[in-house]
């Protein structure tokens, strides 16, 4: 049956971590994503979990190293300065193989930027951001539906794997609203937590959580260790959407509430006569390159659209590999690329090519 | 035959790296027995900081958690309010604690967060060899203040039990040193206090421990221990600072 | 059928709250919706709008480039919006406040004297819901039914007893 709602990205996300059984946030305010905090502060009392606002973002990540070190299902979101200062608590926790969920609801940078939406922080969310060999899974939805799916998903693969997963959003995901279809019980997936310290009860050795080895015999191990898992994942958890491919002349590639002006572009090409596929990567980290060999000999090339300056276009040459030219569009600092804008470069490529 | 003097169980039986001289060991032994007698270490968690104490979740036998730089009581509210049935203490330096950790310390002291916090100040930076720490006091030569600490160039020492007392926030606040028996049995019964406190649910709790560090201090450990006596305690008095009528 | 609408104006005019109620009508009316709201200090007595879609099929974009249907309840909406409504689209400005000229001729346009009709009936919040009235008689985006059940659900319990005034609000908007 479900429930059927008219809410906003923020509160969809909110919603959904403590429907995956998250009571734990730990948050600073920031422009575009208080709602998020608003929402926690509200409901958290209500289903006996916490709500704390920190007193700096640098203090939130750490207090989220902590609950997750329990074992407990812990949450934090912030906007792209926010993400910038929890970076060293990112790495940490990745160091340490902690489960948690970071939503970043990105604005435009560099330094305070602005407060519109932008797409500018790919680089730091997917290639490290903070420092040491590791990664975050990086799941971007696209709608409000797909911020309260991947939310829940977003807790499960943390906990399935001890890592850190976040949700890529934007200013748009974040403040516009649609419907969106709770279901009536979530499916919590549990899994061995053996590992966290919440008091070994004089039942078992102690538990400790760190990310320091200061032998680089064992750090070496230990990143070894980190590199096989981040393996296993990219195998098996890539996701992505493959929208209106077949018989594409060129192929846009598009993430979040950019991949939305995509679709409207498909619609407006097909007005025109002009057969345009999308692929749509979710998880940004790892990136989806079976969707390119699904779909790389179909198009004369492939068109990256972001609001950045051209930062997951470096995965999608990667990937395509020189196989196919690969074209950017993009606006920045908090403009967001319209059908026009994407439109006429269609045209430019086409006349390029010759197609 | 009566044992009358054993290791703490909550003492790991491995050997520890401080060096000799250092009162990190006495520190450790403290609070281990406060554990032990408090017969707590199946719930306890313990947070280790950045600096020279950084690997004491060896030496502890309770669940312990390694924390970035000064971000200790930071980590420690997180756990506490995951596990707020379970006893929950910090061991911080005072570089850790004064200097990059001063808003975690302040902000976790201010919001009565229900943990316990084990201050270590040697007025010096150990593990990095030597640095000017906020606790170093004037005229005192350190590598990174050479000619001695200046006011003028590098700022006064502060006084953390002082500053937190101001709030509203902390329940017990003491500083005691560790330079003799009589005063190592005075730090023992207010870390063993500091415990019981955070047992009651009274909220923060804080002892600072005056502390040696020969090696960077470049005195020999007998020396060391009377420093602590002549040249720190002048500046930092020791006392009650919050919580001198509580009874727990 | 697919309505693209944009509602403009000052903060505190009701631009957004209009915006939510028409979406949430939509929904009620088993349509796809989206609501995409202007955020930040503009919010704070500057200039505000939302873009509002309501569709029969799934909705590609949220963010709207042009539209079918636009509100303007400010000079500076119509100056940024009036360019972006599709020919044969519907512009509705409250001409109590609205004072410049409307170039384009292409369009069908309605004036009404929102302000001043709520200014006469002593109630400055019926301003947008006079406007969204002739909304949804020239464009029939929702129905008139899910609308009153939209603002029983949004609107506190404590506020239910102001709808029947406000659903009278509307039909004299639909017949002005």
């Amino acid at each position: 049956m479900g429930q059927k709602l008219l809410m906003k990205g923020n509160e969809v996300i909110a919603e959904a971590a403590i429907r995956a059984g998250c009571r734990h946030y730990f948050g600073y305010p920031i422009t575009p994503q208080t709602e998020i905090a608003h929402y926690m502060a509200k409901a958290m009392p209500k289903v006996g979990g916490v709500f704390l606002q920190a007193e700096s973002e640098v203090s939130a990540i750490n207090m989220v190293y902590g609950a997750a070190s329990t074992g407990k299902r812990v949450m934090t979101s912030s906007s792209s300065p926010g993400i910038s200062l929890k970076m060293e608590g990112i790495s940490y926790a990745a160091g340490a193989q902690l489960p948690a969920v970071i939503v970043n609801i990105m604005r435009g940078g560099p330094g305070l930027g602005g407060i519109q939406p932008s797409q500018s922080d790919y680089f730091q969310a997917t290639k490290g951001g903070g420092h040491g060999d590791y990664h975050m899974v990086v799941l971007a939805p696209s709608s409000v539906q797909e911020l309260y799916e991947l939310t829940v998903e977003a807790f499960n693969i943390a906990d399935r794997y001890r890592i850190l997963t976040m949700i890529l959003g934007d200013g748009v995901l974040g403040q516009m609203m649609e419907v969106v279809n709770f279901r009536d019980e979530e499916k919590i997936e549990t899994y061995d937590k053996s590992w966290a310290t919440c008091g070994h009860n004089n039942e078992r050795e102690h538990n400790i959580i760190t990310s320091i080895h200061i032998d680089p015999v064992i750090l070496e191990q230990w990143n070894n260790d980190l590199q096989k898992k981040y393996r296993l994942i990219y195998e098996k958890e890539q996701r992505y959407e493959l929208y209106n491919c077949e018989n594409a002349d060129i192929i846009l590639v598009a993430y979040g509430s950019v991949a939305r002006i995509c679709k409207g572009v498909i619609k407006e090409a097909k007005e025109q006569g002009i057969n345009i596929g999308l692929v749509r990567p979710i998880t940004l980290w790892p990136f989806p390159v079976d969707a390119f060999e699904k779909v790389i000999d179909i198009p004369s090339a492939f068109l990256t659209v972001e609001m950045s300056a051209g930062q997951m276009v470096e995965d999608v040459r990667l990937t395509v590999n020189g196989k196919k030219p690969v074209y950017f569009t993009g606006r920045m600092g908090g403009m967001i690329p319209t059908v026009n804008d994407i439109m006429s470069k269609i045209y430019e490529i086409k006349n390029e090519l010759k197609i | 035959m009566a044992v009358v003097f054993k290791a703490p169980h909550a003492l790991c039986d491995v050997p520890m790296h401080y060096c000799p001289g250092c009162t990190h060991g006495i520190a450790h032994r403290l609070v281990a027995e406060a554990i032990d007698e408090l017969e707590i270490e199946g719930k306890t968690v313990g947070v280790s900081p950045v600096g020279c104490s950084y690997n004491n979740y060896l030496y502890f036998n309770c669940d312990m958690v390694q924390a970035s730089h000064g971000r200790a009581p930071a980590v420690a509210t997180g756990i506490k309010r995951c596990l707020p049935e379970n006893i929950v203490f910090t061991y911080q330096g005072d570089g850790d604690l004064a200097a990059i950790g001063t808003a975690e310390i302040i902000h976790a002291a201010a919001r009565g967060e229900n943990i316990t916090v084990i201050f270590i100040n040697n007025t010096i930076y150990g593990m990095t060899s030597g640095q000017m720490a906020p606790t170093t006091l004037l005229g005192q030569i350190t590598t990174t203040s050479p000619y001695g600490r200046d006011p003028k160039a590098h700022g006064y020492p502060i006084r953390v039990c002082e500053m937190l007392a101001t709030l509203e926030g902390p329940a017990y606040i003491e500083r005691v040193s560790l330079h003799d028996i009589k005063h190592i049995k005075k730090a023992k019964e207010a870390v063993k206090k500091a415990f019981k406190v955070q047992i009651a649910g009274k909220g923060f709790s804080l002892v600072e421990i005056l502390s040696t560090c020969p090696t960077n201090w470049g005195l020999d450990p007998v020396e060391s221990l009377k420093r602590i006596e002549k040249e720190l305690i002048p500046h930092y008095p020791l006392g009650v600072f919050a919580g001198s009528d509580l009874e727990v | 059928m697919l309505h693209e609408i944009i509602i403009a104006g000052f903060g505190g005019q009701g631009i957004l709250s209009a915006g939510r109620l028409l979406a949430y009508a939509g929904m009620l009316d088993d349509k796809e919706v989206s609501f995409l709201p202007s955020y930040g200090p503009e919010m704070r007595g500057g200039t505000a709008n939302c873009m509002v879609v309501i569709s029969d099929s799934a909705i590609a974009s949220p963010v709207l480039n042009s539209c079918s249907a636009l509100i303007v309840m400010n000079n500076p909406s119509l100056e940024k919006f009036e360019s972006w409504l599709k020919p044969g689209g519907i512009l509705i400005t409250d001409s109590s406040l609205v004072r410049n000229k409307i170039k384009r001729t292409d369009i069908k346009t309605f004036e009404l004297p929102a302000t001043q009709y709520a200014l006469d009936a002593d109630n400055k919040a019926y301003s947008n819901i006079f406007l969204l009235g002739k909304l949804i008689k020239e464009t029939g985006c929702v129905k008139v039914e899910s609308f009153e059940k939209a603002l029983y659900n949004i609107l506190p319990e404590k506020k239910h007893y102001m709808i029947p005034e406000e659903m009278a609000v509307l039909k004299a908007g639909m017949d002005y």
